[in-house]
């Protein structure tokens, strides 16, 4: 699939790592801080930044989860597709913690919306913050802002981002693609 | 795509490998949401389900009931004990009565063969079959083979699984059956000759009628009760003698030289089918499968509701 590519390998690179000491400057040593990847695409960036963070800025005992929103969704039975559940990895509680949801992509909110109500079923935390990499304008559904961005894209609502993690894919990129007509 | 290929759960028989394989991918994800802190999700806000139980039920119900409200769902019991069948109602009046109150699930247990299927033709819910006489009990059988995945940590190709006791008068062993067989498992059947339904080597099921000898072969023994319940006349000459022969006890399974799974539906009837240090021993699953139920029955109920359309 090809598109309109906005950030390289390269850059997701430069923009992580900005990220990183973003996170470190508002938490420090992360002693009070969880972080939570929501599921699916939220994990590989959320254990980038993890790896990150432990590797190249010596944070220890980093503690990360991965969150399932799928029984939290609000567009239960509205949609014709079928809403597939992932695995939910959190040993943790989070109450008294202050959590950073991490996120790819940040479209309406809705994903946030019900990853704000998943949690509380895992505790009080004292402040939640929102990471994404790609924040889309003009496209939001419900008041709801990332404190730590990686790049702001003006994009309509026919066209997706596409985020490549060379986890999955040969390299990492993100590009701007039409979006598909729906065919089932 | 990911969905159930039947509107309802009426029996295994009507499912396929890939619905089972959704129904305990999904049922995985449910029992790490009720081993939270907080143990419920909103899914099911909007839907009302009916449990109608026309048979006597202790845990099926109270599973079906926590798995409905650990789902959110909005939930009306009814118990024949306390109704109108007495005066004489209609299973379809007293179903229709109820729907009309806007229900969207109606699970059902049901004394008649075939009662849920009858019920699916005319009437407008999703049917769950929640044990339909001695034809069918699907979530039993489900939760029974979730356990089992998850006792062997691996899927059930090839295992070899053992049913020991009631096999006569059981909704379980029929579902278990249906289940096993379609996950590739190998099935035998064991009890005295009298409880043992005479076609069933036409499923594809074989007899053993030595206790030691079937607990030697298999992997699992999924022990059931003696429904006296359900006997009209007399299958074996006293309940000692069902013991003797058929009833698992310590020694038995020191003899056999591995470390088998024992699961029993319950109720137990301790001392009969089972004894209690078997009951309460290491290999025993039995409160998992509980557990797991739970588990298993929000998995279904929330496949189901995933159908229904707004």
């Amino acid at each position: 699939m090809s598109g309109k590519t906005l950030l390289t390998s390269k850059e997701i690179d430069i923009i992580l790592h900005r990220l990183a000491c973003q996170l470190i400057e508002n938490h420090n040593d992360f002693s009070n801080t969880v972080l939570i990847g929501l599921q699916p695409r939220g994990t590989f960036l959320a254990q980038r930044l993890k790896k990150i963070l432990t590797e190249d800025y010596g944070i220890k005992n980093l503690q990360l989860g991965l969150l399932d929103i799928t029984f939290y969704r609000d567009d239960f039975r509205r949609k014709d597709a079928p809403l597939e559940a992932t695995p939910t990895k959190i040993d943790f509680l989070i109450e008294n913690k202050k959590v950073v949801i991490i996120d790819d992509v940040l479209y309406s909110g809705r994903s946030v919306r019900a990853a704000l109500t998943a949690l509380q079923a895992f505790g009080r935390p004292i402040s939640i913050e929102l990471l994404v990499l790609i924040d889309r304008r003009f496209s939001r559904h419900l008041p709801i802002q990332p404190n730590y961005r990686g790049r702001q894209v003006d994009a309509i609502n026919e066209e997706k981002v596409v985020v490549n993690w060379k986890e999955t894919h040969t390299e990492d990129k993100i590009y701007l693609v039409q979006k598909q007509p729906k065919t089932n | 795509m990911k969905q159930l290929s039947v509107p309802h759960l009426l029996g295994i028989k009507y499912l396929n490998k890939n619905d089972l394989e959704l129904i305990f991918e999904t049922a995985s994800h449910f029992k790490e949401v009720i081993n939270r802190p907080i143990k419920k999700v909103p899914s099911l806000r909007d839907i009302t389900i009916a449990n109608l139980f026309f048979e006597n039920s202790t845990r099926t119900k109270l599973s079906f009931e926590l798995a409905e409200k650990r789902l959110s769902a909005d939930v009306i019991n009814f118990s024949a004990g306390q109704s109108s069948v007495k005066k004489g109602e209609t299973l379809i009046d007293t179903v229709n009565n109820i729907l009309s109150m806007k229900v969207d699930i109606v699970v059902m247990r049901h004394g008649n063969v075939g009662a849920g299927v009858f019920l699916s033709k005319h009437v407008d819910a999703r049917i769950v079959n929640a044990g339909d006489g001695t034809h069918e009990h699907p979530t039993q059988a489900l939760l029974d083979s979730f356990s089992m995945r998850e006792a062997l940590n691996s899927d059930l190709k090839g295992k070899k699984i053992v049913i020991v006791g009631d096999i006569l008068h059981s909704r379980v062993a029929l579902s278990n059956i249906f289940a096993l067989q379609l996950q590739g498992a190998k099935v035998k059947v064991c009890g005295p000759t009298t409880l043992i339904p005479r076609y069933i080597s036409s499923l594809g099921v074989e007899v053993e009628t030595n206790l030691k000898k079937a607990l030697e072969w298999c992997d699992v023994a999924n022990v059931l009760r003696v429904q006296h319940e359900r006997m009209d006349i007399k299958y074996f000459p006293s309940t000692r003698e069902y013991t003797q022969l058929f009833g698992i006890n310590k020694q038995i399974l020191d003899t056999i030289g591995k470390d088998i799974v024992i699961m029993h539906p319950g109720p137990i009837n301790r001392g009969v089918e089972l004894t209690s240090d078997v009951a309460d021993s290491k290999q025993s699953i039995i409160l998992n499968q509980v557990e797991n139920g739970v588990a298993v029955r929000m998995a279904v109920l929330y496949l189901i509701a995933q159908q229904i359309k707004r």
